[in-house]
């Protein structure tokens, strides 16, 4: 009984995580470059939905619906300014002169964050409805079903964005070659511009579910998630979006059945000997692509 | 050849202008040595990082309580100065800014807010001999030199503490959850579960966490599934409210009993306490005590920071008070030897307790118990 | 030609030196630049020590805090167990968290001889969790309360014969056909391997090299400060490095020193700024970063700087 719902305690935290790294592998995959703010991005959604969800007087729907949608267009407009001011002049810098930068970005969000909401974590009510699903001594509650079905819809949705879209063969062009992409009539920056679009708003949609999960919201909330997040990317194979999905979940039910059974204090420890493991094994995540390099 | 000399020259005079360039302006130790009319208190904890909230609200208390009493006319004659710096919660940090104070030429030090931290400038304040108040700094050596005292109690005497109180609740058998990466947390643990056995309790599950994380289902499953009838928690209030709704929503349904970093639970849940309901713990403090100190602090703190203070901002206003009756007992006079030497004499009535102070730094003070009733704190002797 | 280049730097760090004893001595520096002293230097360490791996030998790593810790611990402990004579204690604690921080470097390395870019980055900082989380629970280092006691027996002048003997055998190694080979790899590692450069070899040396004197620093941290706690060697800490070494430019170990020194002291001068100074900072970063990479921004500072050569001239 506790294994099935150790098992289901793993899957619920690894979907977070694996909707968090769908944000990162996307622009990954595709700029290049690791966007280290994206964690923050979430942060600073969970702020946003807090705040709108404040906004009294609406019927039942839009009270959901309002702070959603505030919610995605305060994170999708946050992430492409970054990406304007700080990632764009750096387009053809070194890749870690633009990690370097992200960091600052990830500093900048996090100071501001503490400058204007304080030091104390805030209280967000989730705006997903109440409800659980009980089998004897099991339990899954809703914000895990909903973030599980979410997660593999967006996954679906990204994957087949990516490959059936004219927009996504664009995408797929400018991660294989910039400068090709550029010779063939698309325009890298917007490409690159929309890129960023589509990850923050993936944050938006992580930073709902987050705190709808987990209740609470800090300045440094989007701090840990962020690393973890990217972890399970890189597990499954960073640039890949179905290996984010795989990473995310795998690494969340490493996490739990560490805790369950070996050791919570030591868990940390093993879910990164296993990523190293895996690593050595297979250099590139479960799902990368393998790169050739010709002579 | 040239160029390379250039260069070389040019980070060699950089260097040194950075490390210069401070010397020129502050030499201002001097001047607060001697007969000034303004008495220097320097603080120290994180405003910044994971830890700002405690060392926010430490830094708010003594506020309010060096405007009290600057409003009341000062210390024989003098007037109060905070000069609070921000340490981040880091050692290295931590000492900087003391060195920063030191320059601003501080008499008495109040802090570090941080056990770690308070730890590590006490090796430097110790070379100068200056009083070094901590206002929650609560590990074993944080009042190991002898110019050291601290306000809140040290973590082996909370565990010890309630070990007892959950025996006498007639329970015994403990499940705890402990932060493994915060001292405060592991030194309350370890004295619990050693005590608890003494007590002939039994520690079922012994499980931890550390900072930053957010789930505590796994841990809670687990427990679940060992037959304690107690949960004890030691550790702050923000991961106390993600322990109580993940326990809540898994059906554990286990009395809770916590430790002082509890308190500030209630607002961090905005004030809906139905999963925590019954939840009892440590303090010194209980904001809604009605002592009358107390009530003016809770007053005077909603007023200017718009919040319910919290046990830190108890511990950093009674810091203060600690200086002032110091200084009273020296007649004024602001000589390191003398304000140590004062410290062990005087009786502080303060928000946290009334206290005394022994020769090792330690106050000599009672615990209360808080239990968490109806949306609010209710002390219970 | 070579010895004069010598000379020069000989005299650089005698005056330098000569200039922070006059500084420290005289008082006429602030308590709070003396006190920042050996944190800078600390800093130099582990800037140009990472900047072997990250600049010269192209791999990008995000655990040099790890090798700081299991160093400075190592350091440290063997100082607050045995009670020698400071002057035998002392180097004897610098070698052995040294060569700790080697033996963890030589392991760290076999992934490297695998792994490349993001993925290499991501397993050291693996490395660098695992070693936090195991020093945190390891109760005989003093857990997560740090290991407290440590005889606080380094000062400006260890520090800076440390921070010069780092400086001497790195820019050695860099100049030294061991040198050239690990500029070889980053280069092109097929081109290398193929005119015989031995990777493996030297991967593992950079590797090596560098974890040792990031564990010297650490050892100088601890001896400074008197107290270590596995917190402080997070994640946070390996991208402080970091951003060091690339502020500072790749490959440049006299831009490492500068950066070090500028990471150093700029939060400290902030401090006037009290609630907005990691704002302040954050921006900072990115403006400099922006500045010293953005191509229109790099050829306006150019033109600026050598406008302002040609009215000197």
């Amino acid at each position: 009984m506790d294994f099935i719902q150790q098992f289901i305690n793993g899957l619920s935290l690894g979907s977070i995580y694996a909707l968090i790294a769908l944000g990162y592998t996307m622009v990954y995959g595709i700029a290049k470059m690791l966007n280290f703010a994206h964690g923050d991005v979430i942060m600073v959604g969970a702020y946003v939905l807090s705040i709108a969800a404040m906004q009294a007087g609406l019927s039942p729907v839009m009270s959901i619906l309002f702070p959603v949608i505030v919610c995605m267009a305060a994170c999708t407009i946050l992430g492409v300014t970054i990406e304007k001011i700080a990632y764009k002049p750096l387009r053809n810098a070194s890749p870690l002169a633009v990690l370097i930068t992200a960091i600052g970005v990830s500093y900048f969000l996090q100071s501001v964050a503490l400058l204007i909401f304080g030091s104390n974590q805030r209280k967000v009510n989730s705006v997903i409805p109440k409800f659980s699903l009980s089998l004897g001594d099991i339990h899954l509650s809703g914000e895990a079903i909903t973030t599980l079905v979410v997660t593999v819809i967006i996954m679906i949705c990204l994957a087949l964005f990516i490959n059936f879209t004219k927009v996504g063969k664009a995408m797929r062009a400018v991660s294989e070659d910039k400068g090709a992409a550029q010779l063939m009539g698309i325009s890298v920056n917007s490409t690159i511009s929309l890129t960023f679009a589509i990850g923050s708003f993936l944050a938006a949609i992580a930073s709902i579910l987050f705190v709808s999960s987990y209740g609470f919201v800090g300045p440094y909330s989007g701090a840990m998630p962020g690393i973890k997040a990217f972890v399970a990317a890189v597990l499954g194979g960073i640039g890949s979006i179905p290996g984010a999905m795989l990473g995310g979940i795998i690494l969340g039910i490493i996490e739990s059945m560490a805790k369950a059974y070996i050791s919570t204090e030591l868990a940390d420890a093993i879910v990164f000997s296993v990523l190293i493991i895996v690593l050595l094994v297979k250099p590139t995540g479960f799902l990368g692509r393998k790169t050739i390099t010709k002579v | 050849m040239l160029k390379r000399f250039l260069a070389l020259a040019v980070a060699g005079t950089m260097a040194l202008t950075m490390v210069g360039c401070g010397g020129s302006g502050e030499g201002g130790d001097a001047a607060a040595e001697g007969g000034s009319d303004v008495i220097k208190i320097g603080g120290i904890g994180p405003l910044t990082g994971d830890a700002a909230s405690y060392g926010v609200s430490t830094k708010n208390g003594a506020e309010i309580a060096v405007e009290e009493i600057n409003a009341a006319g000062g210390v024989e004659g003098m007037q109060l100065e905070l000069l609070f710096e921000d340490d981040e919660c880091d050692e290295q940090k931590s000492v900087n800014a003391y060195s920063t104070l030191m320059d601003q030429g501080i008499n008495v030090l109040v802090g570090s807010v941080t056990s770690a931290c308070s730890i590590a400038v006490s090796g430097e304040s110790q070379k100068d001999g200056i009083l070094q108040i901590t206002p929650s700094g609560s590990a074993k050596e944080c009042t190991a030199t002898p110019n050291a005292f601290r306000i809140c109690f040290t973590d082996p005497l909370q565990g010890q503490v309630m070990a007892q109180y959950i025996t006498e609740q007639g329970l015994s058998k403990a499940a705890v959850i402990y932060n493994n990466g915060d001292e405060y947390s592991k030194g309350i643990h370890d004295a619990f579960v050693e005590k608890f056995a003494e007590l002939g309790g039994q520690v079922v599950a012994d499980e931890s966490f550390t900072t930053g994380d957010v789930d505590f289902k796994t841990q809670l499953t687990k427990i679940k599934g060992s037959g304690a009838d107690c949960l004890f928690l030691p550790f702050y209030y923000t991961e106390v409210a993600y322990v109580s709704e993940q326990a809540a929503s898994l059906g554990l349904g286990l009395p809770m009993f916590g430790c002082d970093g509890w308190d500030g639970v209630i607002k961090q849940l905005n004030g809906d306490t139905t999963n925590i309901e019954g939840g009892t713990f440590l303090t010194p403090f209980v904001p809604t005590d009605s002592d009358e100190k107390i009530q003016a602090f809770v007053k005077a703190y909603n007023e200017k920071f718009g919040a319910d203070p919290d046990q830190f901002a108890a511990d950093g206003y009674d810091a203060i008070y600690a200086v002032k009756l110091a200084v009273e007992q020296t007649g004024g006079d602001l000589s390191n030897e003398a304000l140590i030497d004062a410290m062990t004499k005087i009786t502080l009535n303060g928000l946290t307790g009334n206290m005394t102070f022994d020769e090792n730094g330690e106050p000599d003070k009672t615990a209360k118990v808080a239990v968490i009733e109806n949306g609010a704190y209710t002390a219970k002797s | 030609m070579k010895n004069k280049k010598n000379i020069i730097y000989t005299a650089i760090a005698i005056v330098v030196y000569l200039l922070l004893f006059a500084l420290v001595e005289t008082g006429t520096a602030s308590r709070q630049m003396q006190n920042l002293i050996v944190p800078v230097l600390v800093n130099i360490i582990l800037a140009v020590s990472l900047n072997l791996i990250v600049g010269f030998l192209g791999e990008l790593t995000l655990g040099h805090a790890g090798f700081m810790s299991v160093g400075a611990y190592a350091g440290c402990m063997f100082t607050v167990s045995c009670n020698l004579p400071v002057y035998i204690e002392l180097p004897v604690a610098f070698v052995i968290g040294g060569l700790t921080a080697a033996v963890f470097g030589f392991i760290i390395g076999i992934p490297a001889l695998r792994l490349k870019g993001d993925y290499l980055a991501i397993v050291t900082l693996g490395f660098g969790e695992i070693i936090r989380s195991i020093l945190n629970s390891m109760d005989i280092v003093g857990g997560s309360g740090g290991l407290k006691g440590i005889e606080k027996s380094g000062n400006y002048t260890v520090a800076y014969v440390l921070m010069i003997i780092t400086l001497i055998v790195i820019s050695n190694v860099i100049h030294s056909c061991h040198g050239r080979s690990i500029k070889a790899i980053r280069d092109n590692v097929i081109a290398a391997e193929s005119v015989g450069v031995n990777v493996v070899y030297y991967k593992m040396f950079a590797f090596v090299l560098s974890a040792f004197f990031a564990g010297v620093a650490g050892v100088l941290y601890g001896q400074n400060l008197g107290i270590l706690k596995p917190a402080t060697f997070d994640f946070n800490k390996s991208i402080e490095i970091l951003v060091m070494v690339v502020l500072g430019g790749m490959g440049n170990i006299k831009g490492s020193i500068i950066a070090a020194v500028i990471l150093t002291v700029l939060p400290e001068l902030l401090r006037d700024l009290a609630d907005y100074r990691m704002l302040f900072y954050a921006l900072a970063l990115i403006i400099m970063m922006l500045f010293s990479s953005n191509p229109t921004l790099v050829e306006f500072r150019q033109r600026i700087f050598s406008r302002s050569k040609r009215e000197v001239n």
